[in-house]
Parts: structure tokens; C-alpha cells; sequence
């Protein structure tokens, strides 16, 4: 009997593989390229790269619209991050956001922590120690039980994981609407530092390199779980637990600690992590990148539990693993490393020229694949698209009358769990850590300082999906255009974004129309804006039982300082300075929290942006801090004008605001409209004709619209007034809101 | 003064009090490998904030069998400086080289924010730049930091003016409405009898620059540092 | 045959995941539980029971704080 017929695997057909989430076309095509059946190993192993989450198999004919060029950029897509660089020395941020949807609704805290782990992974695999975590997270609301219970879990686990790995978990975004009820969002971003000349690629070069696993060992945890990420849930799902895998912080703080040693050294060819489809993706992506081949004897690699086959080794999703290729003769060199830091190092094949992944057990070839075809011959689908019919009517503005009581609304707004101070999460995450993070959480943007240099990074995530929902090639401009203006407003120079696509299923039509939409959107944002896309994934089949949830481009948008300590808050500094807004008031309140909130309708389209006006407000945020002329700006968005001058008022210093408008406009509309294009500044009045000049420069409309005053918040339209409260009434519903619905 | 940071599996705050000694305060600063047993001639030993041996078993519990801290047991005995911060306190309570217990904070979770701390005793090498009844503003990030001791072990410590900082509003009043966690109390920081052996759960070297929300960490070590003298 | 270490806090030292837990049982409708104290069971493989000593100073020097936690020893074959 040879070694195969050993494990004794079941027949291989079109039902098995359907079984894999394999079509049966994709199984004719795959039987065609191999000119033979394949194996039952073998087919796995196809499957799962074959799978949307590996493939990007309906995604990828338009993630070829993104602009991933710039001067600046060092790495765009398709390594494990992107690399933007920070100076000319050589300074450099390596970042990337991914999903952890599915396995987060499974299992919310293991789901969501081992997001975490394997966004730091991808980052550290550069060389790039991380320095800064992000997240961008959707939940149901929260008067359901089931959501707070998914969202307690999952700021626990990327807490648990955040916080003993040892990066500052700097802010992020939590949205809540209830088209992610059966389907939470959980998006993780890392950033790492690296210079130019210590940047890692997942190579596997030199023929007899010995191919090195190092980490934690295998087990069964996972098995599919790439596949399972490519699937609508169901009932069923949650029997699917077992699949979930449960993440060490601790031991990928060593595999951080050995890898970053090891790569001081010249001892190394390549590395790559083992993320989805575990040494799956991580062998064939090394093979086909570097047009080699490799060699792994399967039975070498460290297992945890008894009896594992082949097949349950190629595709375990085990966390803290990576793979590496090492240069002959330095095997020892190497173990020693990982032995100082209490881990295993195991050389488990070599690097071949055949240009075949190889497969042994016990001296015998179980399979064997040619990396390169299935790597680029995997299936790219043109999957038809269209306007769903139900457009017309979402995008029809209704008509509201105004509610009597301003003043209530923006109580509730500022109590609405979308639009509520967040600390109940941060304070949850070790944000501090690293002593980098010069800005805390809750101002629009994340700012960093890097290493003991003055420069510094800002960071800041975002998307509105229902203005994406509502026109998602507005929304995805929107969402560029979003996170790049909370970048400026804080100082920085905005350079080029990560992005997370999650939407539902491509295989319906008016989804793939959200998605091919948003994604121009997107595309033609990025290309004014000059922030090219250097990283990102795709997440699709974010459906249960056929409700999909709205289209969410998550966008994370870095920035860079030259001079950290010129960065801008957004919480008003002090008494008696001006106020000033930038852009205009239109009133427009298609898709605002304000309509959605008050009078329960998710409709109108979504609000124009203006790219140009946009640009210009980057390149006078960018000025004005550079001259240190502004002491604190923040933009407006959901919430509109009022909620924006509250949240400026919430810093904790008491300071309050004094706003006379002079508006022909509807009040509510006036207060709680969303257009774009604005932003809030705070001007020592000694300043004021500078930024006015400097703004009329930028060919900006500016208007000076009141004074910061002592503890009271006061908005009149045209000598009525609207809103006269206390700052410490109205900040404590915004700060206690979350934290009171979670006890 | 030359300082010495232990670097534990899991330590994940070696790096910002090398960073605070070294850079900030310039000392000479080593870091020290949990498995070496050489204190490098160091005048101030550091053990930092993070997650020692993952804090599976019970924060810092796993650390006190290191070969390093066998050593710092020696060194403190003999009056060598010890500073323990977050993670580093929990070391020093489970080696017996600070009395009492840290355990799981009573909110039972992690919990990251700007606290005020009032300085109880400015008469510690630690804190000999702070005034008495001094409020400053200095963040925590724990959770486990609520600390327990026994009634006699109490008494002890305020007889012998060992409770370095409390928890407090911004009018220095430490109440149970100022308690992050749940500290008997309201204790963020002690000293041993002899006065060489500083433990806090509050991190000092995260407000120790101008850049940072405060600056307020920043006089603990320059207080250690020109206690001990020679410092640039 | 297996050895069962049990780590418990002391009478007397506040719990608050017990507390947790126990509010949680009531919200669940039961009213019977009083009090919980949540504790830690070890579970070792060993040959026989000649280690109980050994395994005293384990648990009193590293599976236990001593000032907070107690702890017993049990074997099962």
C-alpha cells in the first residue's frame, strides 16, 4: 500500500469538490490544466486557492482601477503589506488593513483577536517592527442582546491580543446599524516601521535553500476556514465552530522578537506568514513569486495533536507560523535565534527549480502542483452587474417636518451609538504603549510619532455605508475623501491608503454593481487626491439568509508629518479664540444619522464630493499646520455642524463655543446636515487674517462663525437661538452613552 | 547612574524605559536578558511594563523563577534601586520583594487612561522632585492592578509611610469614585520598608517628554537619577 | 494517573468575576446560588502519588499566590 492509500482519503469527484466549495466548471478547468484527476490532497489544496478570499476571483478585473503608483511608494499591492516612504533617509511605514468578518461572528473574541495577530504578522513578515493597530468595526445595534454580546467579544479579544503583543491599538471607527446584524465587520490595520534596505519579501530562492517553519505548531484549527470566508452564513454556520482558531499573543510576540533578530542578519532568502490557507498560500506564493519550486516533507512539520494527515497539514490555519527560506548552511544559525526566544525552528523541505510545490511523507510524494499556473491561472470572473430597480426609491429624498425641539435632537444624536464618544472601546486597548502615540484616541485622526525622530504619521479610518448604500460611487469618493481630510485636519500630508472591501454576494448583480461602483468611486478619489492604494483585501458573501449588509470600503488613510510636535488636536484649546468654518452649510440631509436617527429613513442619494475642494482643503490644512496657525480643526460629518462643535467642546478643559449663523436654511437641516467639504477651526484671534488670506489662496470659502467661550455650548440662526447648553451636560450623554447601554 | 531594563518573554514596555533612561534622562541603560544572571554593574534595576511569560499563570508569577530576577532579589537586599512599573509591580509582590497582591481589576477589565496620583511620600528616592499631596497625571494600563493586602500588612505600610501614590480626583482626594480598579486604598504605588524598592501600576514613562499629554513621569526618574548622581 | 491541583481565592478576598458571574446567574432566572468564587484546576499526569510533596511547593510557590490563594491536592487514578 503506498503512503497515500495510507490515509485512507475519499474518492475524489465533482461532488467532493463541490463539497470544497469548488464549482464544477472551476473543477473541469482545474482537471484541464493539470491534464490528470487530482488527488484528494491535491484538490484541497486547489480549493482553497481557488477560494474568493486566496483568488479574489470576482474582485480582481477591478482592483486594477486603484492608482498604486506614487513616488513615495516603496511597495504597492501584493506582497503581505504595502511600504510608503516616510523621508529621504530611508524611512518607511508598512501598513495594510484585512477582514476577520466570518470567524468574528462565529466566535467574536478568538475571531477578532486572531484578526489582530495575523494583521501584525503580515507586518512584521516586511520586517517592519508595528508600531500602531487600527480597527475598523460594524455591529448590529446595541438594543439587541446578541450585538453587545458580539461587540463586548470583540473589543475583549482585540484587546487581549493588542494589548499583550505590545502595539498601541491608536483609535479606529465602531459603526452600528442593524444591516450588520447577522454579519459584524471586524477590519484590523497595522502599521510597521522599516528602513528602505531592511524590507522582506516572501522569496524562495536558491536552489537547496532549506525551507524553514518556525512558530507555533499545527493543528486541526481552521481547516477550510479561507473557504469558509467565501461563503453566505446560514443556520449552519455557527455549528462551524470548531473551525475557529484560537490565538497566543504571547507566542507571536516571540515569533516578532526572533524574526526581527533573525532579520538583522544575512542568514535569511525570504519569509512569509501563514495566514489563509495556511502553509498552502504561504508555499505556493513563495514558489510562483520567485518562478522556483519547493520541496516539503510533511511529516517533518511540528504537530500538535496525533494522527494529522496531509491534507489537514497543508490546510490548517494555525496562528503564529511562518515559513521561511533560509540560505544553506545557516540552518543553525537560525534555530539559534528562535531557541533564545523558547521557539521551534524546523527545517521542513527545500527550495527546488522545477517550478512544482512538491509534497512528501515519509519519502513519498503525496502531490504534487505547479505553482505558477494555479497561482495565475486561477479562475477571474467578469461577473455581470446593474443598478438594483430599488435605487430610485432609496435615493428619493422624503420630506420631514422639522422637529420642535432642537435642542432633544441633538441630545439623542449625541447619545445615538454611532455618533457617542467611543472611550468605552479605547479604553479597553493598551493605546499608550511604545510611548509613540502623541495624539490619544477620539480626535479625528491617530497621530504617531516615529522612533526618537520628529517625524510622525496620522492615521484614520473611515466609511459610511450608507452613503455608499445610497450611491455607492458617491460613498466610495466619500470614503477617500473622508479619511483623507481627517488626516490634513490634523496636520498631516495624506499619502496613500489601505482598504477592506466588504460587501455581499458578487454573484448578484446589484452587488457587484455596489462594488464595481464604489470601487470607481474609490479609484477616482484616490487619482486627485494623489493617495494611491498600497495594500488591502476583499471580503465577500457578508450575507445572512440573503440580507446583505451595505456596501463598507473601509478605507484606512495614512498621512505623514515632517514635524510631529505641529500636529492639530481636535478638541478646542482654550477661551476666546475664534471659530471658523471652512467649505459650506447646503442643508443637504440625504443619508444623514440625522434623518436615519430622528425620523427612521435610510434614503435620498448620497451627498456630492467635491474632489477639487477636497484638494485644496488638504493643501491648506497642510500649510496652516506647517505655520502652526491652526490650535484645533476637526471636519464634519455624521451629526452635521452641531454635532462637530459639541465634540470639539468635549476635551475634558470645559471650554464651550458661542456660534451665530447667518443661514436663509431650515434649521434642522441647517444643524445636522451632512455635505461634505467642511471643516471647523479653532484661530488665535491674532491669526485670523492670515488664515483667511490662506485660505482664499486655496480658493476656499471661509466664514468666521463665533468664539470658544467658558462651558456653554450656543448655536443661533439669525438672531433665533437654537441650542444653549451646559458642555459638561451634553458631554457626559456623548462620553457615558456606550459604556451605560454595555453594563 | 546606570540603569538596566530586564527584558522578560512577553515584555513589551523594555523598549520605552530604554527609551525614557537613555534618551531622556541619558544614563548609561543595558537592557538585562531574563536568562542572563549578570547585572551588568547597573545602579538601577528596571523591570518594565508587558506581559511576562503571556501572564498565563497569574501576572508575574512566571518571572520570579527567572535567573535574572534571583539576582535583583540579591541586588535589592544588598540596597541596589529596583523599579517595577505595571507588569514589573506584579513581578515584585509575587517575588516577595514588595508586600500584598495584585489582582484582576474590579471593572474586570483592561483598562488604558490618564489618571491623577497623589504623591503620599516625596521623602523616596523615587520621588524627591514631587511635593507632598502633589497632584500629577500619569496613565495606567492594566488589568490586574487592584492591589490587596492584608489589615496587619496595611497598618504596616502606612506606619512606615510605604504607600508612594493613591488614586485621587484633580483635588487630590482619594476616594472610591477616583479608584480605576479597585485598590485598597486606592494604593497605585509603594516602597519597600527599606526604601530602595519602588513598585506602580501607573507608567511613568509614557508622560515623560514634552510631546506627551504630560510630562508629569518624567520627575520620577529624574528623581532616581540624580539621587544616584552622575547622569549627564 | 492524574494529579488535580485546585487554586481558589481565600475566604474573605473580594471576587469580582465571581460577583459577575453570579449576578449573571440571577439574571438567568435561578436564585438559588448564593455565592460563586471562581478558582483554577490544574490537571497533571503523573506516575503515582510519591509527588505530592513536590507538588505542595509547586502549587504554594507558583501555581498559587499564597496571599491571595489557597489551594488543595487531589489524585485521580
Amino acid at each position: 500500500m503506498s503512503v497515500y492509500e495510507k490515509f485512507g482519503f475519499p474518492e475524489v469527484t465533482a461532488e467532493a469538490a463541490k463539497g470544497m466549495g469548488l464549482s464544477a466548471s472551476e473543477f473541469e478547468g482545474v482537471k484541464k490544466l493539470l491534464g490528470r484527476m487530482p488527488n484528494y490532497i491535491e484538490l484541497g489544496v486547489i480549493s482553497s486557492m481557488y477560494s474568493e478570499h486566496c483568488s479574489y476571483k470576482s474582485s480582481r478585473m477591478h482592483l486594477a482601477k486603484f492608482p498604486t503608483t506614487a513616488p513615495w511608494v516603496v511597495q504597492g499591492p501584493g506582497e503581505n503589506a504595502g511600504i510608503i516612504e516616510v523621508d529621504s533617509e530611508g524611512l518607511c511605514v508598512c501598513f495594510k488593513v484585512e477582514s476577520h468578518n466570518h470567524p468574528s461572528f462565529i466566535e467574536p473574541f478568538q475571531g477578532a483577536a486572531t484578526g489582530v495577530g495575523g494583521i501584525l504578522r503580515d507586518v512584521f513578515t516586511m520586517g517592519a517592527r508595528p508600531v500602531a493597530a487600527m480597527n475598523s468595526l460594524r455591529f448590529g445595534k446595541l438594543d439587541k442582546p446578541k450585538n453587545r454580546q458580539i461587540f463586548e467579544g470583540v473589543v475583549a479579544g482585540i484587546s487581549h491580543y493588542g494589548n499583550c503583543f505590545g502595539v498601541p491599538t491608536v483609535g479606529g471607527e465602531v459603526y452600528f446599524n442593524s444591516c450588520y446584524d447577522g454579519n459584524p465587520l471586524v477590519n484590523a490595520f497595522a502599521l510597521g516601521v522599516v528602513q528602505k534596505e531592511n524590507i522582506y519579501l516572501a522569496k524562495a530562492e536558491g536552489l537547496g535553500n532549506p525551507v524553514i517553519y518556525v512558530g507555533a505548531k499545527t493543528g486541526r484549527d481552521g481547516i477550510h476556514g479561507a473557504t469558509m470566508a467565501s461563503e453566505e452564513f446560514n443556520e449552519n454556520s455557527e455549528s462551524k465552530r470548531p473551525n475557529v482558531q484560537i490565538g497566543d499573543p504571547f507566542k507571536e510576540k516571540l515569533l516578532l522578537e526572533a524574526c526581527l533578530e533573525l532579520m538583522k542578519t544575512d542568514y535569511i532568502v525570504g519569509i512569509q506568514d501563514m495566514g489563509a490557507a495556511g502553509l498552502t498560500s504561504s508555499s505556493f506564493e513563495m514558489a510562483s513569486k520567485s518562478g522556483s519550486g519547493v520541496r516539503l516533507d510533511l511529516d517533518m512539520v511540528p504537530m500538535r495533536e496525533k494522527g494529522m494527515n496531509p491534507y489537514e497539514i497543508m490546510l490548517s490555519e494555525s496562528q503564529e507560523r511562518m515559513l521561511m527560506v533560509a540560505k544553506k548552511g545557516y540552518e543553525d544559525k537560525v534555530k539559534a535565534i528562535f531557541d533564545k526566544w523558547d521557539l521551534d525552528a524546523v527545517v521542513i523541505g527545500e527550495v527546488t527549480n522545477d517550478g512544482y510545490v512538491r509534497l512528501f511523507w515519509d519519502g513519498e510524494e503525496v502531490a504534487a502542483l505547479e505553482a505558477a499556473p494555479l497561482a495565475d491561472e486561477a479562475p477571474k470572473y467578469n461577473r455581470p452587474y446593474a443598478r438594483g430597480e430599488y435605487m430610485d426609491e432609496l435615493q428619493r429624498l422624503p420630506k420631514v417636518d422639522a422637529p420642535s425641539n432642537l435642542q432633544k435632537v441633538l441630545e439623542d444624536l449625541l447619545a445615538n451609538e454611532t455618533i457617542a464618544s467611543k472611550r468605552w472601546v479605547w479604553n479597553q486597548y493598551d493605546h499608550m504603549v511604545r510611548v509613540g502615540t502623541v495624539q490619544l484616541p477620539g480626535s479625528d485622526a491617530a497621530v504617531i510619532r516615529l522612533n526618537e525622530s520628529e517625524k510622525g504619521i496620522a492615521i484614520s479610518s473611515d466609511c459610511n455605508s450608507r452613503f455608499c448604500l445610497l450611491n455607492p460611487y458617491e460613498g466610495g469618493k466619500a470614503a477617500i475623501a473622508e479619511s483623507a481630510r481627517n488626516v490634513a485636519v490634523s496636520g498631516a500630508r495624506p499619502r496613500a491608503f489601505t482598504n477592506c472591501l466588504n460587501f455581499g454576494n458578487p454573484e448578484k448583480p446589484d452587488i457587484m454593481w455596489q462594488f464595481v461602483s464604489a470601487v470607481e468611486g474609490m479609484a477616482e478619489a484616490a487619482k486627485v487626491l494623489e493617495t494611491p492604494a498600497i495594500s488591502g483585501n476583499v471580503s465577500l458573501y457578508n450575507e445572512t439568509e440573503g440580507k446583505p449588509i451595505y456596501p463598507t470600503p473601509t478605507i484606512v488613510m495614512v498621512g505623514v508629518f515632517d514635524d510631529v510636535t505641529k500636529r492639530i488636536g481636535s478638541y478646542f484649546t482654550s477661551m476666546e479664540s475664534a471659530v471658523y468654518l471652512i467649505g459650506e452649510n447646503t442643508g443637504y440631509i440625504g443619508g444623514s444619522e440625522y434623518l436615519a436617527a430622528v425620523h427612521g429613513y435610510e434614503r435620498g442619494d448620497a451627498p456630492e464630493v467635491d474632489l477639487e475642494r477636497e484638494k485644496n482643503i488638504i493643501d491648506f490644512m497642510c500649510d496652516a499646520a506647517d505655520k502652526r496657525l491652526v490650535k484645533a480643526a476637526h471636519d464634519v460629518s455624521e451629526g452635521g455642524l452641531a454635532v462637530a462643535l459639541c465634540e470639539m467642546c468635549f476635551g475634558g478643559d470645559n471650554v464651550g463655543v458661542n456660534v451665530k449663523l447667518e443661514s436663509g436654511i431650515r434649521a434642522d437641516a441647517l444643524l445636522f446636515g451632512e455635505n461634505h467639504g467642511r471643516v471647523i477651526l479653532e484661530i488665535d484671534v491674532n491669526n485670523a487674517q492670515v488664515v483667511t488670506a490662506l485660505a482664499e489662496k486655496y480658493n476656499l470659502p471661509i466664514s468666521k462663525i463665533g468664539r470658544t467661550c467658558s462651558g456653554l455650548i450656543e448655536i443661533a440662526n439669525k438672531s433665533e437661538k437654537v441650542i444653549s447648553a451646559k458642555v459638561s451636560d451634553l458631554e457626559k450623554i456623548w462620553k457615558n452613552s456606550i459604556g451605560d447601554r454595555m453594563k | 547612574m546606570k540603569a538596566g531594563v530586564v527584558v522578560f518573554p512577553g515584555s513589551n514596555c523594555d523598549h520605552d524605559c530604554y527609551h525614557v533612561l537613555k534618551h531622556v534622562i541619558g544614563a548609561e541603560t543595558v537592557f538585562l536578558w531574563h536568562k542572563d544572571t549578570d547585572l551588568q554593574g547597573v545602579d538601577l534595576v528596571v523591570f518594565p511594563g508587558g506581559f511576562s511569560y503571556g501572564d498565563y499563570l497569574r501576572c508575574g508569577a512566571i518571572a520570579k523563577f527567572s535567573p535574572i530576577v534571583s539576582e535583583v532579589i540579591k541586588f535589592a537586599e544588598n540596597g541596589g534601586h529596583v523599579l517595577g512599573i505595571c507588569n514589573g509591580f506584579q513581578v515584585l509582590t509575587e517575588s516577595g520583594l514588595l508586600p500584598g497582591a495584585l489582582m484582576r481589576n474590579r471593572g474586570l477589565k483592561f483598562k488604558c487612561e490618564y489618571v491623577n496620583l497623589r504623591v503620599d511620600n516625596s521623602d523616596t528616592p523615587y520621588t524627591n522632585m514631587y511635593a507632598d499631596g502633589e497632584v500629577i497625571r500619569i496613565p495606567i494600563a492594566h488589568a490586574d492592578g487592584n492591589y490587596y493586602i492584608d489589615e496587619e500588612g496595611m497598618k504596616e505600610l502606612e506606619e512606615n509611610k510605604q504607600i508612594v501614590f493613591r488614586y485621587c480626583d484633580e483635588n487630590g482626594t482619594a476616594e472610591d469614585d477616583s479608584n480605576p480598579n479597585g485598590s485598597l486604598g486606592n494604593i497605585a504605588g509603594i516602597i519597600n520598608k527599606k526604601g530602595n524598592v519602588l513598585g506602580m501600576m501607573p507608567h511613568p514613562e509614557r508622560c515623560a517628554e514634552g510631546v506627551m499629554e504630560t510630562r508629569d513621569g518624567y520627575f520620577l526618574f529624574e528623581s532616581i537619577a540624580k539621587f544616584i548622581g552622575g547622569c549627564k | 494517573m492524574k494529579a488535580k491541583v485546585y487554586v481558589r481565592l481565600k475566604n474573605g478576598v473580594l471576587d469580582p468575576q465571581g460577583q459577575t458571574i453570579q449576578s449573571s446567574i440571577e439574571r438567568m432566572g435561578y436564585d438559588f446560588a448564593s455565592e460563586v468564587r471562581v478558582g483554577k484546576v490544574f490537571e497533571i499526569e503523573v506516575k503515582d502519588d510519591s509527588c505530592r510533596k513536590d507538588l505542595e511547593k509547586i502549587a504554594s510557590t507558583m501555581l498559587a499566590n499564597m496571599i491571595i490563594e489557597e489551594y488543595s491536592i487531589e489524585f485521580e487514578a
